[in-house]
């Protein structure tokens, strides 16, 4: 965060340029030292998600038993598991799989959330009041619990994982974008477009929901990272994705029972996840420094 | 104050009725018939018509829901594979999770508030960077990889303590710092920015310009006000370390309600999922309304809202 007049001066550069809150975030982005690095730890994360499959030194699935729970060597760097599968190609194979979850899960969340949260804050009244104590119920459940009860129901494997995560985030999601919808709603360009006759359904979606996003994405960042927190809890409890598919969590889990004879295998998972976790979080704030309406509108 | 605490005891009626609901729900949410889950496979027809009639699937839902609710407290319900009654094996688990719990909001309570304040009074030095590095680490780290890291360094690197179970003072020391810990980043972020703006107040500058030691401002001015905040986010931990509490009891073998649950769903005890996940959740809604009430009590500028 700047000085008072270093945001001054930003804002005099600005009315030079034409005016982009895109480029405003990112100029803002740019000064932030732990959202850049938190950036980049992402963009790293999502490259090996996407093209993982291709660089990995071994097959990540295949056992080769005459090379089990080797520790680290120039051949397997960060060793083998209990199947003489190399855990370096297991971590990154990891990556895809909690990625796939977790973006899926957040967009889930979001989507649901901006819709409940967009009725209960523009409609108001009866509605709002049923809305949210409707999300009290669901906000009544520890987090963990909430997502064992539905993987429980459903079973384990990917989508519901992704069902599980949803259902728990989504009440914060929509008391956040509520609260942003009410904010904007008295803002007079609101007033203007009812006075002209503007549908309930046109204003929230072109001038109420835009103007109420940024808390929303700041929330989704934050909100990859506690998915792919929850999708290695969920792997270590045994319910998480299907075997042999390689999961941060499952792995730890097998872990557990050779932590006197292969320790190697109970770090690196681990070192993994908290690293993408903290890069999300980095973002997180980076993203609500730089969208931070008190500095926004100076 | 009184109707604040009226508005907010009042709330806990439709709460609890719709955490109940949704928990005795679990079982009908499931794809396929109760009754031929609770047989389990290869059950006859006998057998699955035995259990709708036992488990009184045949009534109608409220009814099954009401016996389901007097089920929980009269110990009736029991639990589908050990036969016994759920309401007496889960009494000695909630006591485990619960001292489970306690022991780390004492851990991450001290710890985070002596870091926040730390980073607070020596803001931007080498103490506030390494208190926040902490913190952000601390909020980023899996409870069981944690647990499994302490486990590597006292139980097998040092054996100094026991790497599970529960016998005797040293079994919950690991349990408990690794609940605990995370939660002390939490907290810690939190002190530190309500310390940093009660530092910044009138009030404390005017104390400093009376001369009265700094020491004493920081702590009996400071503090005080700063705590306020600190104190509900500490409460609403507990929701926090309830849902730890299920990986932490896992990882150590901790007997506790979530670990309780978790086996529960292995064995597909529908019933044990229920009411366990009745049980923390209320436990969880009570915590809460306590630290709301407790907010107010603290505050005074609450009180009439």
């Amino acid at each position: 965060m700047g000085s008072v007049t270093t945001i001054m001066d930003e804002n005099k550069n600005e009315k030079l340029e034409r005016y982009s809150t895109l480029r405003v975030v990112l100029r803002r982005m740019k000064r932030n030292k732990g959202g850049i690095a938190g950036l980049i730890v992402v963009l790293i994360y999502f490259v090996i998600a996407v093209i993982g499959l291709w660089i990995v030194p071994y097959h990540p699935d295949e056992p080769d038993f005459e090379s089990a729970l080797m520790p680290p060597n120039p051949k397997h760097p960060f060793g083998t598991d209990l199947f003489g599968r190399d855990v370096l190609s297991r971590v990154i194979a990891g990556a895809r799989t909690s990625f796939t979850i977790s973006i899926f899960a957040v967009a889930l969340t979001v989507f649901i959330g901006l819709v409940i949260g967009t009725i209960a804050g523009y409609v108001g009244g009866w509605v709002d009041e049923v809305l949210m104590r409707f999300l009290d119920i669901f906000m009544a459940f520890p987090e963990i619990l909430l997502a064992i009860a539905i993987v429980a129901i459903l079973g384990p494997g990917k989508i519901n994982i992704v069902i599980a995560i949803a259902v728990f985030s989504f009440p914060s999601f929509a008391r956040i974008t509520r609260a942003s919808v009410i904010s904007v709603k008295s803002n007079d360009y609101v007033e203007a477009a009812k006075a002209i006759g503007e549908s309930d359904m046109s204003i929230m979606l072109r001038y109420i929901l835009p103007n109420a996003l940024s808390p929303v994405v700041v929330q989704a960042t934050l909100r990859m990272g506690t998915a792919i927190l929850t999708i290695s809890s969920l792997g270590f409890l045994g319910l998480g994705v299907k075997a042999p598919e390689a999961e941060w969590g499952t792995e730890l889990a097998m872990a557990r029972s050779y932590l006197e004879s292969a320790p190697w295998l109970s770090i690196f998972p681990g070192i993994a996840i908290v690293l993408v976790v903290l890069g999300f979080n980095f973002l997180g704030d980076a993203l609500n420094d730089a969208l931070n309406p008190r500095l926004k509108d100076r | 104050m009184r109707s604040f605490i009226i508005k907010r005891l009042l709330l806990l009626i439709p709460i609890f009725f719709g955490v109940s609901v949704l928990c005795f729900l679990i079982l009908y949410f499931i794809p396929g018939v109760p009754a031929k889950i609770i047989a389990g496979e290869g059950a006859t027809k006998e057998d699955i018509e035995n259990i709708r009639v036992v488990f009184g699937l045949d009534k109608p839902l409220y009814v099954q829901y009401l016996r389901f609710l007097r089920g929980i407290f009269t110990g009736e319900l029991r639990s589908i594979k050990s036969g016994e009654s759920i309401l007496k094996e889960i009494a000695p688990r909630y006591v485990g999770t619960i001292q489970l719990a306690f022991s780390s909001i004492i851990i991450s309570s001290t710890l985070g508030i002596l870091l926040g304040v730390l980073a607070a009074v020596y803001k931007n030095s080498w103490i506030d960077n390494l208190a926040m590095a902490f913190a952000l680490i601390g909020a980023s780290t899996p409870v069981f990889w944690l647990g499994l890291l302490l486990i590597l360094v006292f139980a097998v690197y040092l054996k100094v303590l026991p790497s599970g179970g529960r016998e005797g003072f040293k079994s919950i020391i690991l349990p408990a710092l690794t609940l605990g810990l995370p939660s002390s980043a939490i907290v810690a972020r939190l002190t530190r920015a309500s310390m940093l703006d009660a530092l910044s107040q009138d009030y404390i500058r005017t104390a400093l310009a009376y001369g009265i030691p700094k020491r004493k401002v920081i702590f009996k001015y400071a503090l005080k006000n700063a705590l306020i905040p600190v104190v509900t986010v500490i409460g609403l931990q507990f929701g926090f370390l309830l849902s730890g509490a299920v990986l932490t009891e896992s990882v150590f073998g901790w007997p506790g309600v979530g670990r309780y649950i978790v086996d529960a769903v292995f064995s597909r005890d529908y019933v044990v999922i229920e009411v366990g996940i009745l049980i923390t959740a209320m436990t969880f809604v009570l915590v809460n309304t306590s630290v709301d009430l407790l907010y107010a009590v603290l505050d005074p500028r609450l009180r009439k809202g």
